[in-house]
C-alpha cells in the first residue's frame, strides 16, 4: 500500500471569494494513526490560514467550491449552516 | 412559579444582549454556601433534579426566578434536566451540536439553564458555546463537521456561575485536563405563555439599546451579518410586544414594509 495519506482541511470563509477571511476551520488528517487525536471542537483559537488563497499558496489543493446561495422568496433572511465552505486536500507521507 | 419583584427582572439592555448572543452568563451568581451544598449532593450521586434538594433552592432564588420569568414567563414548564459530568483527565471534546431537534417556532424558544456549583476554569471543560448561533436553522449534530469557529467561548467562571441559553445555541462539553470531576447541571424550561413583554421593557427603544442591537459583533457571521440583524430585529418586536419597533440596520424592516 502506498504511504500517501489524504489530509482534508475545511475552511469556512466570511464571504464567497477565495481571499475572504477564514471564520471556521476543521482538519481531518488521514495521516494520523487511529490512536492519535484529531482536531477537536474548540481546541484552537486561530485559523491555520487567513483565507483559502493562503492555504493554496502553502500547497493545499481545493476540492470543493461551494455553490452560491439561492435566496428563496420569503426566506431571504434565514440563516443556517456556514455557507462558504471550501474543502482542501493535501497528501502526506506516513513512515 | 410565583411572580418576582420587578427589580429581579432582566432590563432592556440585558435582554438585548440575550437577543444578540443567544445567552446570558452570570459569573459566581449563586451564593457559595448553596454551591457547596449542591456540590456535596453531586459528589454523593444525588445531583439530579429528582434526587437533590439543594439544586431546587438554586432555582427558587428570586434573582434566578426573575431571569427565568423574563425569558419564559411566570409559569414555565419543566421539560427535562440532566447532570452532565466530565470525568478527571477526560480529554475528548463533545461534538458541536444544538440540543434536541430543529425547532419550528418562528420566535418562541425554551431556556436551558447551565449551572456550575464549583469553580469552572477553562481547563476543567466548561461548556463551549458559539455566541450568535441561536437563530440558525440547524438540527442537532448537523453542525458536527465544524471544529473551530471564530468567537467560540467557554462558559468559564467561578463557583455559582450560571448561564441561560436559547435552546438553539450551538454548544458542547469540553475536555477536562484537571484531576477533579466537572459537573454541569442543566435545566430545560418551556415557556408557559407567549414571550411578549415578560422582562422590564423600560427603555426598549432607547438609543443605547438600539445601538447595542445594531452592532454586528460576531465576525463568524461574515456577510450574513445583515440577515442575522434582520432576524434579531424581528425577535425584538416579539419580545417587546411591539410589532412596529424597528431596530434593524438602515430601518430595513420599515423600508420593506415588514
Amino acid at each position: 500500500m502506498s504511504n500517501l495519506r489524504q489530509q482534508i482541511l475545511i475552511l469556512h470563509l466570511a464571504q464567497p471569494q477565495l481571499d475572504a477571511p477564514t471564520i471556521a476551520w476543521a482538519l481531518y488528517d488521514g495521516a494520523r494513526a487511529e490512536n492519535e487525536r484529531q482536531m477537536q471542537a474548540g481546541d484552537e483559537e486561530k485559523p491555520p490560514y487567513n483565507s483559502v488563497l493562503a492555504a493554496m499558496r502553502d500547497g493545499w489543493f481545493v476540492m470543493q467550491l461551494p455553490p452560491l446561495p439561492y435566496f428563496h422568496y420569503g426566506k431571504e433572511h434565514e440563516t443556517g449552516h456556514l455557507p462558504y465552505e471550501y474543502v482542501l486536500e493535501r497528501k502526506a507521507e506516513t513512515l | 412559579m410565583s411572580a418576582v419583584a420587578s427589580e429581579h427582572l432582566l432590563n432592556a439592555k440585558q435582554m438585548a444582549q440575550f437577543v444578540l448572543d443567544g445567552f446570558l452568563l452570570f459569573d459566581g451568581f449563586i451564593p457559595q454556601d448553596l454551591n457547596e451544598r449542591v456540590y456535596a449532593e453531586q459528589q454523593a450521586g444525588n445531583g439530579n433534579w429528582d434526587k437533590g434538594t439543594a439544586i431546587h433552592e438554586v432555582f427558587e432564588l428570586p434573582k434566578v426566578k426573575g431571569i427565568l420569568q423574563s425569558l419564559v414567563g411566570r409559569s414555565p414548564v419543566y421539560d427535562h434536566s440532566a447532570l452532565h459530568v466530565v470525568g478527571p483527565q477526560k480529554h475528548e471534546a463533545q461534538t458541536w451540536h444544538a440540543d434536541s431537534i430543529i425547532d419550528s417556532r418562528p420566535f418562541g424558544f425554551d431556556i436551558q439553564a447551565m449551572y456550575f456549583s464549583h469553580d469552572a476554569p477553562k481547563e476543567m471543560g466548561p461548556t463551549i458555546v458559539l455566541p450568535g448561533s441561536h437563530l440558525r436553522r440547524t438540527s442537532n449534530v448537523s453542525i458536527g463537521r465544524y471544529k473551530n469557529i471564530i468567537g467560540q467561548r467557554q462558559l468559564a467562571g467561578k463557583a455559582g456561575t450560571i448561564g441561560f441559553l436559547h435552546q438553539a445555541l450551538w454548544h458542547g462539553a469540553q475536555p477536562n485536563y484537571t484531576d477533579a470531576t466537572r459537573y454541569m447541571f442543566k435545566l430545560r424550561l418551556r415557556t408557559g405563555e407567549e414571550q411578549r413583554g415578560l422582562f422590564n421593557t423600560d427603555g426598549y427603544n432607547s438609543p443605547e439599546v438600539r445601538r447595542l442591537l445594531n452592532t454586528m459583533p460576531h465576525r463568524w457571521h461574515g456577510e450574513q451579518d445583515r440577515a442575522e440583524n434582520v432576524q434579531r430585529a424581528k425577535l425584538w418586536r416579539y419580545l417587546c410586544d411591539d410589532d412596529s419597533v424597528d431596530v434593524s440596520f438602515e430601518g430595513v424592516l420599515t423600508r420593506m414594509g415588514i
